[in-house]
């Protein structure tokens, strides 16, 4: 084979292997290039149980994604969940009375959080928190109430 | 009788550990020196092309069939539990961390790891070789380096491009044939990779995968006997023992990367 021919196949495979990265990266892991900082703000919201919540969660406003949780810690002195999320700048009308709650996706689809949006003149910046908070529906709690209150009723 | 046995279950032991001993010296001392800057970047070249464009057909041919079976597959469970929309995730996540760079690094031993056994034993065989030092040239540099240094390229390089299309013959039967819905395909898939977790520990195994098959396969064919049965046998040794190698590899190295913390 000459030498130029050679040159031009192994440019070509070199090509396709960077091709092949690219569409990982961008298609299949959803990597942006843009500044993930600059393009959203930081909210938290103190929840008494996150269930099965996990970092990279969606956070949605009416079933639309703003956002996702970017990180999970618990508060040493209230001891409860605290749950770190950025949201697209673009959602500028998030006001001080929102709720935050912890849905499901389906029964057995993945924990996500939901933010009712409330009417307050007051806006959300940079680090606030929201304070109104609906923990997520634990189902073994919810059948183990209802074992309860059958066997109150017998 | 008994002695007998014991005596060539030592002698096993000791030529094993001797071979690892060889093995590793002839893998430096191909590797170590200065690079061979006016001949290196032609014989690596045509390495690249025979290791990794060659094997590109049969690499692109089975991840295209691998995605296809897994969409299907995937489908057939997940549909039960009305979550087909975890088909992206479900197979992504599986050929990024698993299945990628296990399945290329197998077809790239039968493709491109038999090839170099065979090639470099047959130029033993044929006294290239010793012919090759009689004119001073260092086989070891001229033959055995840019083979090295191809394989250890060209591996990642397959196993990303058989991770891309096996995800794509994936979206043509879960998306375009099973109707999956796409949105949910591609939003699932993006949310549960990570770049850095998932698609570049793939990348480090394959780079991994890459040097224990391309020097396998290298000692193989330098270390093998000079007849047409022993060229034959060395091939075979270099398929067997670079898949079991590659197999107990991605256990460790998953059980570094993913294991529980």
């Amino acid at each position: 084979m000459q030498q130029r021919e050679l040159e031009l196949t192994v440019g070509v495979f070199i090509l396709i292997t960077l091709a092949a990265l690219a569409f990982l990266a961008l298609q299949v892991s959803g990597l942006s290039f843009r500044d993930a900082s600059k393009e959203t703000y930081r909210v938290t919201a103190e929840f008494n149980n996150i269930a099965g919540l996990t970092s990279r969660a969606k956070v949605s406003i009416a079933g639309v994604s703003v956002g996702q949780v970017t990180g999970i810690r618990l508060d040493p002195i209230s001891a409860r969940a605290v749950v770190e999320m950025a949201i697209d700048k673009q959602i500028d009308f998030l006001t001080t009375d929102s709720i935050a709650g912890i849905k499901t996706s389906g029964v057995l689809g993945e924990q996500y959080v939901s933010i009712s949006v409330g009417g307050s003149p007051d806006l959300l910046g940079d680090g606030d928190q929201i304070q109104d908070t609906q923990s997520a529906l634990v189902l073994e709690d919810l059948v183990g109430k209802i074992m309860t209150s059958m066997a109150e009723k017998k | 009788m008994k002695r007998g046995r014991l005596r060539s279950l030592g002698a096993w032991g000791l030529d094993t550990t001797a071979g690892i001993g060889r093995a590793s010296l002839l893998w430096w001392r191909a590797i170590w020196g200065w690079p061979d800057l006016r001949e290196g970047p032609r014989l690596l070249l045509r390495q690249l092309m025979f290791v990794g464009v060659y094997s590109l057909i049969i690499i692109i041919v089975s991840g295209v069939l691998i995605g296809m079976v897994l969409a299907l597959q995937g489908y057939t469970v997940l549909v039960r539990f009305g979550a087909e929309a975890a088909l992206g995730q479900f197979v992504s996540l599986t050929l990024l961390r698993e299945l990628g760079p296990v399945v290329a690094a197998l077809l790239f031993v039968g493709r491109a790891g038999s090839a170099i056994t065979a090639e470099i034993g047959l130029m033993k065989a044929t006294d290239q070789l010793a012919a090759m030092e009689m004119i001073g040239v260092d086989p070891l540099r001229r033959v055995l380096r840019p083979r090295l240094w191809a394989g250890m390229i060209c591996m990642p390089m397959l196993a990303q491009i058989f991770n891309a299309v096996a995800i794509l013959g994936a979206v043509a039967v879960g998306v375009n044939w099973l109707g999956v819905d796409a949105g949910s395909f591609w939003s699932n898939m993006q949310n549960s990779v990570n770049f850095e977790e998932d698609v570049l520990n793939g990348l480090i195994k394959s780079l991994a995968f890459g040097v224990v098959v391309s020097w396998i396969a290298v000692y193989q064919g330098y270390n093998a006997d000079v007849t047409s049965e022993g060229i034959s046998s060395a091939t075979t040794k270099t398929v067997v023992y670079s898949s079991l190698a590659v197999l107990a590899l991605d256990f460790l190295l998953t059980a570094v990367m993913f294991g529980v913390n």
